[in-house]
């Protein structure tokens, strides 16, 4: 078989929480050794899990996002049952190393002369602590591409402005683009769009760094704001400010030239997408809905007068759909030609006929979270199967074969680093 | 002129809308040779979606449009002609990437599926993007916007306990799954030029959100772990001040609850009502009662201060916390200026305007706007004559309406 794209490409990882992580996600499925650089003497919230030695008691109190470990159980090693930590962390490495530890900084230079890409979204003045720059990695080597993902910038006024996703998004405009139409935006939940996105443009600049290295010979630095990351996708209302300096408001879950909503189905909080483009559809729609009387009404005859009457129409629509399951709604309207889709929980994706067909979910054994079936690569390369190549890795599997194998440190070297506190598989029995 | 990471790519880009247009604007903006195929006399169909200077549609004024295809050259073909898919044949022989996202099938009808490009180019990157993939019980369904999101899995977490789910705004997700088809495409790009390699990639816009968007991975694998779904959340929640709150010029949102509460407190500038004890008692944040007191009292700060003056204060205590602009506001923001993060760029149709700039600053081969959208067919002679054809050949072919 051929190699993976990225095989011999050897990256260093010292990313937290997701957008980090999931970048190198991406690159670790393309075949490239992405070490996790972690020690075992603080323990960063949301990374390997709330906290390094949480009881049953305290898993129990937390929302699933915190305390989802399987079976709501610490385990033996709660941090390697983490799932928001094992979502991203298949097809990686782990190594401990303590880089406030005396020899810990020489250990990282060590790593970083025989790696090509260093990867971290951490705080500017976090880097600054840690006395990690990208001047200090050309030292060691000169070819490297670093990868740095602060929230805004690793610079100016922002540079140390704690954010997460959904307050970036806030920054950027996102928020006031979305909820629901009729009420105001202290009604909105949250998401955290851009950690996904700034993942996904993270591996992308990487391979765009190591594209032209290949060529040229010559690392670089890139920075990644994770808040300019997003201006791209507000390309449309951003181009409306620029042409009409007009600010666009949320309008739900509305189109500006459809009839489509959110409609409840059959069963308990069930739900479907339907969209209906022009008087094809429209037709076709009234058709698989039986033709009711409501129907010829003049409101409803064409696509401006169906908009402007659309909260009307929605109670209507509503009142065919919940008789029926999601899927069945989707199966009648797929059947004539209109988009319909049901709004999948979890439960739905595991046993959605599509995603199963397309193998989108595979079974990975790992030691201490059990044997569980894993989202993977969210697309399929012709010539690669793209597989879950190694479970989500536990913290410091893989000391052995990075201080020995990769570093060539002897079994002396190895056991001082033990009692130094750099190499193991646990947390310090301190670490809250 | 600075080296280009991707000036050494060729790129034939089949497609329209969002998702693949910004799969190959990512590579153009970073250097690649973009040659995108549109269909004659409409054109791609994000030239009619807007917005338009004025309101006022016109296919060489559509924002999305000249915000999609920056770097382009563009040309027009009707693929459906023998004469149009002879002309993507002998464009794809010399090219290393092509990235369509036309309906499953349609490429195979144009005498153009892979089976056949990779006869003419061994080493070739192909990319389709669909919104179920190639594959499946699902490949030929309707899709829209809202289906992506709903049938990813998100939207139904997405919104409040009480009402029915709610997607994003604007297209986010059709531009998250043209960010995921780039980086599957620069993969089969390592392969095609280190091994030789050429493959047919193919990305699923629903797989893209089952994937990616939101964390949806650890909420799925959250389910296998526990067997737990989540849910909407309710309005209001535990713990304070969380959330959005009005501020005199618009809305804040903080998050200074729980353990971030004491920086919240010197957020307020440790205002007296909070030396009472009462508020740091362990229970304190999860105190229904509390919480009533304390919101109204909040809420005299917040709308007191401007968004911006809130937020600077908050971020002084290491609040996390953010202004929620609108549009207008992220377009003055002075980090945001200062930084560069918007570029101004000339068109001639449609004038010089603002467009949202880089996704990431490279030091050595910087993002660049080497030219504008492209008009439709700017590029035909050009492209055309670099296969051969000689203006004798390119009058029949516009007569016959293939260009």
């Amino acid at each position: 078989m051929a190699n993976l794209p990225l095989e011999g490409i050897r990256i260093l990882d010292i990313t937290v929480v997701w957008a980090g992580p999931y970048c190198t996600s991406f690159l670790a499925d393309l075949g490239a050794e992405v070490i996790r650089i972690e020690t075992i003497n603080t323990f960063v919230p949301l990374g390997r899990g709330s906290m390094a030695h949480p009881t049953e008691a305290m898993l129990k109190s937390m929302g699933s996002f915190a305390g989802g470990t399987p079976d709501r159980l610490p385990g033996k090693r709660p941090w390697n049952r983490f799932p928001l930590f094992n979502a991203h962390a298949r097809n990686k490495w782990s190594v401990t190393l303590d880089l406030l530890r005396p020899g810990g900084m020489d250990i990282f230079k060590r790593l970083v002369k025989i790696s090509d890409v260093f990867v971290e979204n951490n705080p500017t003045e976090t880097m600054e602590k840690l006395g990690i720059s990208y001047s200090l990695l050309k030292e060691d080597n000169p070819e490297i591409v670093m990868l740095r993902m602060p929230a805004y910038s690793n610079d100016g006024v922002y540079q140390n402005y704690r954010a997460f996703g959904l307050h970036i998004e806030g920054v950027v405009g996102h928020t006031l683009l979305r909820g629901y139409e009729d009420m105001d935006a202290t009604a909105n939940s949250s998401v955290l769009m851009s950690d996904a996105t700034a993942g996904t443009q993270g591996a992308f600049a990487v391979m765009a760094a190591l594209h032209y290295r290949n060529r040229t010979g010559k690392g670089q630095l890139i920075e990644l704001s994770q808040a300019e990351n997003v201006l791209p996708f507000m390309g449309q209302p951003f181009l409306d400010y620029s042409m009409n300096q007009r600010s666009a408001s949320a309008i739900g879950n509305r189109h500006p030239s459809a009839v489509q909503g959110c409609y409840p189905s059959k069963g308990e909080d069930r739900w479907i997408t339907i969209t209906i483009f022009g008087d094809d559809d429209w037709e076709a729609f009234i058709g698989a809905i039986g033709s009711p009387e409501w129907a010829e009404d003049e409101k409803f005859t064409d696509s401006l007068s169906r908009y402007q009457h659309q909260a009307e129409l929605d109670r209507l629509i509503a009142e065919w759909t919940s008789q029926l399951d999601h899927y069945e709604v989707m199966r009648r309207l797929q059947e004539v030609g209109v988009a319909a889709g049901p709004v999948l929980d979890q439960r739905d994706s595991y046993a959605d006929p599509h995603l199963d067909h397309r193998g989108i979910f595979e079974e990975v054994t790992q030691e201490d979270a059990g044997t569980h079936r894993y989202p993977g690569t969210p697309y399929k390369m012709s010539e690669y199967p793209m597989r879950i190549r190694r479970g989500p890795v536990r913290l410091g599997e893989d000391n052995e074969y990075v201080y020995k194998t990769l570093l060539d440190y002897s079994d002396e070297e190895y056991a001082e680093f033990e009692k130094q506190g750099h190499i193991g598989m646990d947390y310090a029995d301190d670490v809250p | 002129m600075p080296d280009l990471a991707l000036e050494d790519v060729k790129v034939l880009d089949l497609t329209h809308h969002v998702a693949g247009p910004y799969c190959t604007k990512l590579l153009a903006d970073y250097g690649a040779d973009v040659i995108k195929v549109e269909r004659p006399g409409l054109g791609d169909s994000a030239r009619s979606m807007g917005p338009f200077p004025g309101d006022a549609p016109h296919r060489e004024r559509s924002g999305i449009f000249l915000h999609l295809n920056t770097n382009k050259r563009g040309i027009t073909l009707d693929l459906k002609s023998r004469a149009g898919a002879k002309v993507v044949k002998e464009l794809a022989r010399d090219v290393d990437i092509l990235v369509e996202n036309f309906r499953p099938g349609t490429m195979e009808r144009f005498g153009l599926g892979y089976d056949t490009l990779r006869v003419v180019n061994p080493g070739l990157v192909m990319t389709s993007i669909s919104n179920f993939g190639q594959t499946g019980p699902y490949r030929d369904y309707r899709s829209a916007e809202i289906m992506v999101y709903g049938m990813g899995g998100e939207m139904y977490s997405t919104g409040l306990d009480e009402r029915e789910p709610v997607k994003l705004g604007v297209n986010v997700h059709l531009y998250q799954g043209g960010a995921v088809a780039a980086v599957a495409t620069m993969g089969a790009l390592f392969a095609s030029r280190l091994q030789g390699l050429g493959q047919y990639v193919d990305v699923s816009l629903m797989e893209t959100q089952v994937g990616s968007i939101d964390r949806r991975m650890s909420m799925l694998l959250t389910y296998q772990y526990t067997g737990e779904v989540t849910v909407r959340s309710p309005l209001r929640t535990a713990g304070y001040p969380n959330g959005v709150y009005p501020s005199s010029d618009g809305y804040f949102q903080v998050s200074g609850s729980r353990n971030y509460f004491p920086r919240a407190v010197s957020m307020m500038g440790y205002p007296d009502f909070l030396d009472d004890p009462k508020w740091h008692e362990p229970d304190a944040q999860l105190d229904a009662d509390l919480q009533e007191e304390f919101e109204p009292l909040f809420l005299m700060w917040t709308l007191e201060r401007t968004k911006y003056e809130a937020w600077h204060t908050a971020q002084g205590s290491r609040v996390l916390s953010a202004p929620l602009n609108t549009m207008e506001d992220l377009a003055h923001d002075p980090e945001f200026l200062r930084r560069g993060a918007f570029e101004e760029i000339d068109h001639p149709a449609a004038g010089r305007l603002k467009y949202p700039g880089r996704p990431f600053v490279m030091s050595e081969s910087p993002w660049t706007v080497r030219r504008p959208a492209p008009l439709l067919g700017e590029h035909n002679r050009e492209a055309l004559s670099g296969l051969g054809y000689t203006d004798e050949d390119m009058v029949r072919l516009r007569s016959r309406g293939v260009i």
